[in-house]
């Protein structure tokens, strides 16, 4: 299976937050034309977001994986370079609450604009959440 | 003249389409801003249909996650079936054997073709051929669908794949069934394709209208029929395959133009390349016993994994994180038609408002895929 | 004789032997023409509205009870067909097609999610648990995830009863039927 396994340590990349926007400027005039997606782990301590590239031609993959601190939950946008960028980074802000720096249109995406909790973080909870019994 | 030109006084206005529209294929909220009849900005707004998936996903078991699948893309439900249970196993490392390969190829293929005819039948009615078209494409899928209904009990929800291997093997008499739905199918999309090729109106509405190029279409990562279209010969059963994609001789289309016309004749060719593979892995189907082996409760060792498929819509990927539990972590289900959806506003910038839905009908999108 | 027979007043209908006049009370004949011409709203909410549009296509036939003109403005139906999960950003819309939709009115809750949030019930934050938590009154609740089109039939055919049941002066008759 050729398929891409993140468990592989030489396609996963480990980046400060400061350094994503000029590697990802360097992956893109390698060829990695094609942001395929974007999304965040709320790991407790910190929250981690993932950036997963394909070079189209080679088949290659790039996962990019940074650290937030929970105090200061923002990063460089991606969505003047790479236009899929654009939704997927304000998925990750409805769902996560992760700013994006100079992103052309920040606002929420699946939730109701006027909502002000981020649903897929693990502190998350709202009183008419009926848990389901686990079995 | 001049001076009634000078004196006339126009301007640009907001025009709201659905959430309740016949035409937006489900819950969609379209605002586009008109000077006369010209799209001078289209404004998406999508979320009508979020169900929370992701969150659900965290509190359920790894099995009890499958029934999920089916109600992401509805349309297609054994694509995201297949799609999931590949992640895990995935995540796993588990090994299937190659009845259940085969019978997941089959299955996923004869999907592809059920999707596609509903997706150009839709189409087709977006256009205006009211309802006829759509007769047609039902009909035939019905063929499917009923199929499916003897395999595993429902229509449209099928929750057949399973983790390691399948709920069931194909009843008797199953082998014969798809071969005469093959024979059956190759003639109806003959007729299809004439039904709509042959047709001034459609042609007229389709060719050069919604032109996505493709620079375009790979810098906001659009896939499945509407990149092949552009001109990129991109597939994930070929490219990267799963299953034993390898084993079949099969052609990916393409088109030239990136326009309306090209999505929907990639799509009718790709019903045909679809059969191809659906005869050939009915010809080689081994002997075995393709039903689950691994038990109920499953726990993955910590660990990441991401898979991608080739859905009927385009790459459908689930990105899985374990932390040992019998529960995902975290479970990130990358959608095709949500990238799909996003050019949307920058291809309808300077079409007609009615080719707007000429465009969103091609672009083939499920509000529950892009919503989830 | 025979078409009277078949038709779901037949009961109301009185006629007279020779066959050249037929009487009946006035009530009866809207009731009869109420219960026979449904149009329903076209209005997917979700996975149901394929199996809506299945009913609707050349198998099933939804035409052959009458209910197969699909009206896509909320002003030119009589049922409404609620074939999906109602989420949080949808309630609002939903109850504005009620509301914009001329009496009489009728709804058909399509599938468990229609009826009480069905599989969406737990551990979701974006779901409505039902059409009547949004205050929308329910005719006949279908049950299936999502069900048969013969099952939608069946639903029909159950308001087409409950429609001639009951009596103009009384209103709505406010009594489910399953």
């Amino acid at each position: 299976m050729k398929n891409v396994s993140v468990d592989a340590p030489e396609k996963q990349i480990e980046i400060p937050k400061e350094a994503l926007l000029e590697t990802a400027r360097r992956l893109l005039s390698e060829g990695f034309t094609n942001l395929h997606c974007i999304t965040a782990v709320d790991k407790i301590q910190y929250m981690e977001l993932i950036y997963i590239f394909y070079f189209m031609d080679k088949h290659a993959c790039v996962i990019l994986k940074t650290r937030l601190a929970l105090n200061d939950l923002t990063v460089e946008s991606l969505a003047n370079i790479w236009r899929s960028a654009d939704w997927l980074e304000r998925e990750v802000y409805d769902l996560f609450g992760v700013k994006f720096l100079n992103h052309p249109d920040l606002k929420r995406i699946l939730n109701p604009d006027d909502w002000d909790v981020h649903p897929l973080r693990k502190d998350f909870s709202r009183p008419d959440i009926i848990k389901k019994p686990k079995s | 003249m001049d001076t009634l030109k000078e004196n006339l006084q126009t301007e640009e206005f907001w025009v709201n389409m659905g959430p309740q529209h016949p035409s937006t294929h489900g819950v969609l909220y379209l605002e586009v801003k008109l000077s006369g009849e010209t799209v001078v900005d289209l404004i998406t707004h999508i979320g009508y249909l979020h169900r929370g998936m992701e969150k659900i996903a965290e509190n359920r078991t790894y099995t009890q996650f499958i029934p999920f699948t089916d109600r992401l893309d509805y349309i297609a439900a054994m694509g995201n079936n297949l799609g999931y249970v590949l992640a895990v196993e995935n995540l796993m490392k588990s090994v299937v054997n190659d009845r259940a390969k085969y019978i997941r190829v089959i299955i996923a293929e004869l999907q592809r073709v059920a999707s596609h005819l509903v997706g150009i039948t839709t189409f087709a009615q977006d256009l205006g051929a009211f309802a006829t078209p759509l007769f047609y494409g039902f009909r035939e899928r019905e063929k499917i669908v009923e199929l499916f209904d003897e395999i595993c009990g429902n229509r449209l929800t099928y929750n057949y794949m399973r983790i390691g291997g399948l709920q069931f093997d194909l009843p008797k008499g199953s082998d014969e069934k798809i071969r005469a739905i093959v024979k059956y199918m190759r003639p109806k999309i003959d007729d299809l394709e004439s039904l709509f090729s042959s047709n001034v109106i459609f042609t007229a509405r389709t060719k050069g209208v919604g032109v996505l190029t493709k620079e375009k279409a790979i810098n906001y990562s659009v896939t499945g029929p509407n990149l092949r279209a552009s001109g990129v010969k991109w597939d994930l059963r070929k490219d990267e395959p799963y299953l034993c994609y390898d084993r079949f001789n099969f052609d990916i289309p393409t088109g030239a133009n990136g326009d309306s016309w090209d999505r929907y004749k990639v799509r009718i060719e790709e019903m045909r390349q679809s059969l191809r593979i659906v005869e050939q892995a009915i010809g080689g189907l081994p002997e075995g016993d393709p039903t689950v082996k691994i038990g109920r409760i499953i726990k993955p060792a910590p660990g990441e994994t991401y898979m991608r498929t080739e859905a009927p819509r385009g790459e459908l990927g689930f990105y899985i994180v374990s932390d040992g539990s019998t529960y995902p972590y975290r479970m990130k289900i990358r959608s095709p038609s949500f990238s799909n959806l996003a050019v949307l506003s920058e291809l309808a910038k300077g079409i007609k408002i009615a080719d707007v839905v000429c465009l969103l009908g091609s672009l083939d999108i499920v509000m529950g895929d892009i919503d989830r | 004789m025979a078409v009277i027979e078949k038709i779901p007043a037949s009961g109301l209908i009185e006629r007279f032997p020779g066959g050249a006049i037929v009487l009946a009370t006035g009530e009866s004949v809207l009731k009869w023409s109420k219960a026979s011409s449904l149009w329903p709203l076209t209005f997917g909410l979700a996975c149901c509205a394929i199996e809506m549009i299945s009913t609707g296509a050349s198998r099933f036939d939804i035409d052959r009870f009458g209910a197969g003109v699909f009206r896509a403005s909320p002003r030119q139906c009589d049922v409404m067909i609620v074939a999906g999960t109602i989420c949080v950003k949808m309630g609002d819309c939903m109850k504005r097609l009620y509301a914009q939709m001329p009496e009489p009115k009728y709804v058909i809750a399509m599938g468990n999610c229609a009826i009480s949030g069905g599989i969406f019930y737990h551990d979701t934050y974006s779901v409505v648990k039902g059409t009547e938590s949004l205050g929308i009154p329910v005719d006949v609740n279908i049950p299936g995830c999502p069900p048969r089109p013969e099952n939608l039939l069946f639903g029909l055919m159950k308001l087409q009863e409950k429609i001639l049941k009951e009596s103009a002066a009384s209103g709505r008759n406010e009594k489910r039927v399953r």
